[in-house]
C-alpha cells in the first residue's frame, strides 16, 4: 500500500512512512485497549464464576459485556489526584512509561504470518527487553508518589522483576535455540503441522521449560501469586496506591497488556503460535499458510489469528484462574522461588535441550507419521539443518533461500496490517 | 576527598556509613487487612519490621458508659455491636451474667436453644475468620465461599429473630422468641450440606502449600506467653493450652453444656482430637504459630456442627417453654458478679455491679480480642511486612469488641 | 479448694495487707491494700497450688453519686474500686481481688489515686491498666507505658467516673 501511495498519489516517502507507522501504531493500540477491555471483563466473569457469583450482568444487555467500558468512562470522569508531596513530573509520566513499555513490545509481536507491526529478526530479544522496561514505570510511580506503601511496592517490583528476568530469559532462549532464529514469525512457522511439532512437545526438557516460562511470566507481569508490588492486604495497593482515574487505568491497561503479551509470546515460542493442532491449511490449500498468497492467504491467516488468539487467551485465563485460587507468596519466598528453583531448573532445561539436539535424539515432530505434510514442506525449513546430524548451525544457503522465498510469498508486513485495518 | 588530611598518605580504606534508615509506617486505621479500624505503627528497615505499636480506640462507642444508664435487657443491643460477627454469643454472655446476678435459671428448652444458636454463631463467626484470613494472605475466593455458607446461617437466624447481624435474640431469661416451626429441619439440612464444604476449605487453605508457607512457623506464641497475655479462644488453644470454658468455666456457664459430648480442640500429646478425620498437621508447622491458630478454628467449626446436632435432638425432646424474657425494667438484686463465656473469639467476660435498682451501677465488658491483640507487638517483632497481616489475621480480631 | 482455706492462708501470710474478705458474695472477693497488691498478686501467681496465672479482667468502678438527692441510695461512701478477676488455668479456679481507693489522691480534685501496677506479673495487665487509667482515672505506678488507650491521647477527663462531664467541644467538634 505504501508503494501505491508513493507511486500513484505522489506523496513523499517520508510522509507515507509516517502515515503507515501511525496506522500500525493505532492498530496495536486498538489491540491493547480493546484487549484490556475484554480481559478486564473476562477477569471479572472468571473471578465471578470461580467465586460462585455471576460477575457483571447488566451493562450492555447480556453478560455485562460493556461493564469495562462503563468503568472506563467512570475513571475518565474521576478527579485526577496527586499527593501534595509527590514529584509532579515523575508522578504524571510514570503510568505512561509503564504503558509504553507494554505497548512498545507489541510492535514486534506477530499475530499471524506477516501480520506484525515491525518484522524484525530479533523480535524475541526485542519483546523481552522492552517488556522489561515496564518496571521503570512502576518504580517511578512508587518513588514519585511520596507514599511509603508505594515505595515498598516499587522496591518489591524492582527486586522481583529483575530477578525473574533471568530464568525468563533462559526459558525464552530454549525455543530460539531449537528454531535457530530469533524471528518470532519464523519460530512460529517452524512449528507448523501437527501439534507434535510444537516446541512444547519437542523434548521433555522443552516441555518443562514451558511451565517454568509460564511461572516466570506470571512473576514478571506481577500476577498472583506473585502480585507483591500491589499486594492489597499488605501494601494497600502498592505502587498505584496514590493513583486515581485515568492514570490509574493506564497501569491497569499496562498490566493486562503485559499479561496478554507474555501469554502470546509463550504461545508463539512453545505452543505453535498461529498453527492449529492439525495441519488444516496443508490439507485445504496443499501448503502452509505462509506459502499462500492473495485471498487464500488472508483466509488462512485469519484462521491462524483465531487460533493464536485462542491460545493466548487461554494462557491469560489460566493466569486468572491461578490468581483467584492461590494465596500470595511472601517477598523472600518469591525471590527464593526465582533463584533457588526457577533459575537452576531453567538452566538445566537449557543444557538438556542443547544435548538433546546435539545427540540428535528424536523430537516431537517424529511422533506422528504425517509430519512431512507439515514442517518439511515449509519454505527452506531450518529444522532439518538446525543442529541436525553433523552440523551445529543451519546452512547459510538454506537460510537465504528461505528468506528469499519468504519475501516472495508474503506481502510486506505493513501491507498486511493495513489491509486488515481496511477490511 | 577533602576530609582526608593531606599528610596521611596511607592506603587506609575509608569506611562509608551504609547503615539504612528506619522508617515509620502507619498501617491503618484505613488499611485493607487491619480488620476494621486498627492502627499499627510499624518501625521498618526495608521489609523487616522491628517494632509494632498498636493504637486502638477508633471504634470506641462508650458501651460501658451507656450500660450505666440502661437496664440489662436494654443493653442487649449494645452487646450486639461489640463482636458484631458473633452477636449471639455477646447476647448470651451478657444474659448469663445478668441471670447469674439474679440467680435466674432458664428452662431446659431455653438452654438447648441457646446451645444451638451459640454454636451456629460459632460456625458463622469462624467462617468469617477463615475467609478473612485467606484474604489477608492474598487469596480472595475462600472469603466468598465462606460468606456463601454464612449467608445460610444468617438466613436461619433471620427466620428465628428477624435480624441478620445484630440479633438481640438471646436475652435475660431465655430468648425473645421460640424457634419457628420447621427451623430445626432447615438447620439440619444446612449442616448436612455444610460438612463436605469444610473439606473444600481445607483443600483451599489449610493444606495449600503456599498457605502453609505463609503461616507455618510465623508468629509463634509459646503457651506461657499466651497465658500471661490473657489470650483466649483459638489463640490460646493454638498454643497448646487445654482450656475451653465450655468445659472448664464457671458452673453457671458449663451447666449450659451439661451432658454434651465434645472434645476440646487442642493439641495434646502431639496430636489433635481424632473424633473425625482432619487434614494432617504439616511438618513445617510449630505449635503456637499462625497455622495452628487457624487450624484450631477450622476444627472448631466441625465440633460446632456436632454440638448443634446434639442440641437439636435435646431441644426437640425438651418440653416446656423457651424461657420468658424478664421485664424490661426488672429490679436487680444488689451485688456484683463476673462471668466469662466461650465466645467464638475467646473468653468474653461481663462484669455487672448493681445497687439494687433496675439499672446497673456499672457494667464492664472484658473483651477477648482486646487481650488477644495485645500480643501483636510481641509476635510481630522482627518479622517481614507481609507477616503482619498473617499474624494479626490469625488472631482473628473484631475491632468492635476491642474498642467497645 | 475452699475459699475459706485460701483466705486464711492469705491472711496468715500477709496479715494487715488483707483488709476485708467477703465470702458470701456471688463471687467471693478479697480486699487488698494498694501497697500490698503486687506482693499478694505475685504470691497468688507463683504458688504452685494456687497458680492464678491468668488475669481475666481489671475493672475500675466509681462509687459516687453527684446528685445529692439520690446520694442516700448510694452503696457505701464515695470511693474508687479496682477489681481484679483472676483465674487459674491449671486449677480452673477463680478469685476476685479488690483495691479500694479514694476518688482523688489526698481528696484533691484532679490528682489521680495510685495503685501499683501488676503488669510485670501478668502481661494482660498492661493494656487493662491503661484502659482503667483512661476511663476511670486511676494511676498505676510502675506501669511501663501508661497512656490512654481507647480515648484520644489529648482527651480530658475520665469518662467512666460518675461526675464526668462530656466536654462541650473537642478540636472544634461539638460534643453535646
Amino acid at each position: 500500500m505504501s508503494q501505491f501511495l508513493i507511486n500513484q498519489l505522489g506523496l513523499y516517502p517520508l510522509l507515507v512512512q509516517a502515515l503507515m507507522a501511525m496506522l500500525t501504531a493505532s492498530l496495536i493500540l486498538g489491540v491493547i485497549a480493546g484487549g484490556s477491555v475484554v480481559f478486564i471483563w473476562m477477569e471479572r466473569k472468571v473471578a465471578g464464576r470461580i467465586q460462585d457469583r455471576l460477575g457483571p450482568t447488566r451493562v450492555g444487555g447480556k453478560f455485562g459485556w460493556l461493564q469495562t467500558l462503563a468503568d472506563g468512562i467512570k475513571l475518565l470522569a474521576k478527579e485526577d489526584l496527586r499527593p501534595e508531596g509527590a514529584d509532579a513530573l515523575l508522578f504524571r509520566i510514570a503510568p505512561y512509561v509503564a504503558f509504553c513499555a507494554s505497548y512498545g513490545s507489541f510492535i514486534a509481536l506477530p499475530f499471524a504470518t506477516g501480520w506484525v507491526g515491525l518484522d524484525i529478526n530479533v523480535a524475541v530479544f526485542f519483546v523481552v527487553a522492552v517488556l522489561g522496561l515496564e518496571v521503570f514505570g512502576v518504580i517511578l510511580a512508587g518513588y514519585a508518589s511520596a507514599s511509603k506503601w508505594s515505595l515498598f511496592g516499587a522496591m518489591r517490583e524492582a527486586a522481583q522483576v529483575i530477578s525473574y528476568e533471568v530464568p525468563l530469559g533462559l526459558c525464552v532462549v530454549i525455543p530460539v535455540m531449537i528454531a535457530g532464529t530469533m524471528d518470532l514469525t519464523k519460530i512460529a512457522n517452524l512449528q507448523a503441522g501437527w501439534f507434535t511439532n510444537w516446541y512444547l512437545f519437542h523434548d521433555p526438557f522443552a516441555f518443562i521449560a514451558f511451565f517454568v516460562y509460564y511461572t516466570c511470566a506470571l512473576a514478571s507481569v506481577n500476577r498472583a501469586p506473585f502480585d507483591l508490588a500491589e499486594a492489597e492486604s499488605e501494601l494497600v495497593a502498592g505502587f498505584h496506591t496514590e493513583y486515581s482515574g485515568l492514570r490509574w487505568s493506564f497501569f491497569f491497561m499496562a498490566e493486562y497488556g503485559s499479561m496478554f503479551l507474555v501469554s502470546a509470546l509463550g504461545s508463539i515460542l512453545f505452543l505453535g503460535g498461529w498453527n492449529g493442532p492439525i495441519p488444516l491449511a496443508e490439507w485445504v490449500f496443499g501448503q502452509h499458510a505462509s506459502g499462500l498468497s492473495g485471498f487464500a492467504f488472508v483466509v488462512a491467516n485469519l484462521l491462524g489469528l483465531t487460533v493464536f488468539m485462542s491460545k493466548a487467551v487461554l494462557c491469560v485465563t489460566v493466569m486468572m484462574w491461578i490468581r483467584w485460587t492461590f494465596p500470595r507468596l511472601r517477598i523472600d519466598q518469591v525471590i527464593t522461588t526465582c533463584w533457588k528453583y526457577c533459575t537452576p531448573i531453567s538452566a538445566v532445561m537449557f543444557v538438556g535441550v542443547i544435548n538433546w539436539q546435539l545427540l540428535g535424539l528424536p523430537n516431537g515432530s517424529d511422533l506422528l507419521p504425517h509430519h512431512q505434510l507439515g514442517v518439511r514442506q515449509l519454505p527452506g525449513a531450518v529444522r532439518e539443518g538446525a543442529f541436525g546430524k553433523n552440523q551445529l548451525m543451519p546452512q547459510a544457503q538454506s537460510r537465504d533461500e528461505k528468506s528469499a522465498r519468504h519475501k516472495e510469498a508474503l506481502p510486506a508486513p505493513l501491507h498486511a496490517v493495513s489491509d486488515r485495518g481496511e477490511s | 576527598m577533602s576530609t582526608i588530611p593531606e599528610n596521611t598518605a596511607n592506603t587506609e580504606v575509608i569506611e562509608f556509613d551504609v547503615r539504612t534508615d528506619e522508617m515509620l509506617v502507619n498501617m491503618g486505621p484505613q488499611h485493607p487487612s487491619t480488620h476494621g479500624v486498627l492502627r499499627l505503627v510499624l518501625r521498618t528497615d526495608g521489609e523487616v519490621v522491628s517494632e509494632v505499636t498498636p493504637h486502638l480506640g477508633y471504634l470506641h462507642r462508650c458501651a460501658e458508659k451507656i450500660g450505666e444508664n440502661l437496664t440489662p435487657r436494654q443493653w442487649i443491643p449494645y452487646t450486639d455491636r461489640m463482636d458484631y460477627l458473633a452477636a449471639m454469643s455477646m447476647n448470651l454472655g451478657w444474659a448469663l451474667c445478668t441471670e447469674k446476678l439474679m440467680n435466674l435459671q432458664v428452662p431446659e428448652k431455653a438452654r438447648h436453644l441457646r446451645v444451638i444458636i451459640a454454636e451456629m454463631q460459632r460456625i458463622a463467626s469462624h467462617l468469617v475468620g477463615m475467609g478473612a484470613y485467606g484474604l489477608d494472605l492474598g487469596s480472595f475466593s475462600p472469603f466468598l465461599y465462606a460468606f456463601r455458607e454464612r449467608e445460610k446461617i444468617l438466613d436461619l437466624f433471620e427466620e428465628a429473630c428477624g435480624a441478620r447481624l445484630t440479633y438481640s435474640y438471646l436475652t435475660v431469661g431465655g430468648a425473645t422468641a421460640d424457634l419457628p416451626p420447621g427451623w430445626l429441619q432447615k438447620c439440619e439440612a444446612f449442616l448436612d450440606q455444610f460438612l463436605p464444604v469444610i473439606d473444600e476449605y481445607h483443600a483451599l487453605l489449610t493444606t495449600n502449600s503456599i498457605f502453609i508457607k505463609r503461616c507455618a512457623n510465623i508468629g509463634v506464641m509459646p503457651a506461657d506467653m499466651a497465658i500471661s497475655y490473657g489470650c483466649s479462644g483459638a489463640v490460646l488453644r493454638g498454643s497448646g493450652v487445654d482450656l475451653d470454658l465450655r468445659r472448664d468455666g464457671e458452673e453457671w456457664y458449663t451447666n449450659m453444656y451439661d451432658g454434651y459430648a465434645f472434645e476440646v480442640i487442642v493439641e495434646k500429646e502431639g496430636h489433635y482430637p481424632n473424633d473425625h478425620v482432619y487434614p494432617p498437621v504439616p511438618p513445617e508447622a510449630v505449635l503456637g504459630d499462625c497455622w495452628h491458630r487457624f487450624y484450631v478454628r477450622m476444627l472448631e467449626v466441625r465440633q460446632a456442627v456436632d454440638l448443634v446436632r446434639q442440641a437439636i435432638d435435646r431441644y426437640s425432646a425438651a418440653s416446656g417453654s423457651y424461657g420468658e424474657p424478664v421485664k424490661l425494667a426488672e429490679k436487680l438484686p444488689a451485688g456484683e458478679t463476673y462471668l466469662e463465656t466461650e465466645a467464638p473469639r475467646g473468653q468474653m467476660g461481663f462484669y455487672i455491679v448493681s445497687d439494687g435498682s433496675p439499672i446497673p451501677w456499672r457494667v464492664r465488658a472484658r473483651s477477648s480480642c482486646f487481650c488477644n491483640l495485645s500480643v501483636t507487638s510481641e509476635l510481630c517483632r522482627n518479622t517481614l511486612i507481609a507477616d503482619i497481616p498473617a499474624v494479626v489475621g490469625s488472631l482473628d480480631i473484631v475491632m468492635g469488641e476491642i474498642d467497645r | 479448694m475452699g475459699e475459706q482455706n485460701l483466705v486464711s492462708r492469705l491472711q496468715a501470710k500477709f496479715g494487715s495487707k488483707i483488709l476485708d474478705v467477703q465470702l458470701d458474695a456471688i463471687d467471693p472477693w478479697v480486699e487488698v491494700s494498694a501497697e500490698g497488691l503486687p506482693e499478694v498478686c505475685q504470691y497468688l501467681h507463683d504458688e504452685p497450688d494456687l497458680k492464678f496465672d491468668y488475669l481475666s479482667c481489671i475493672s475500675g468502678v466509681d462509687y459516687f453519686e453527684p446528685d445529692p438527692k439520690k446520694a442516700a441510695k448510694l452503696i457505701g461512701k464515695p470511693r474508687m474500686e479496682v477489681v481484679y478477676h483472676l483465674w487459674s488455668v491449671t486449677h480452673k479456679s477463680s478469685l476476685v481481688l479488690k483495691v479500694l481507693l479514694p476518688r482523688w489522691k489526698g481528696e484533691q480534685e484532679g490528682s489521680l489515686p495510685d495503685v501499683p501496677s501488676v503488669a510485670h506479673i501478668w502481661r494482660t495487665a498492661d493494656w487493662h491498666e491503661r484502659e482503667v487509667y483512661d476511663l476511670s482515672g486511676i494511676n498505676f505506678t510502675g506501669h511501663p507505658d501508661l497512656r490512654r488507650i481507647l480515648c484520644p491521647e489529648d482527651w480530658e477527663g475520665y469518662p467512666l467516673r460518675r461526675d464526668y462531664q462530656m466536654p462541650l467541644e473537642y478540636h472544634g467538634i461539638r460534643c453535646r
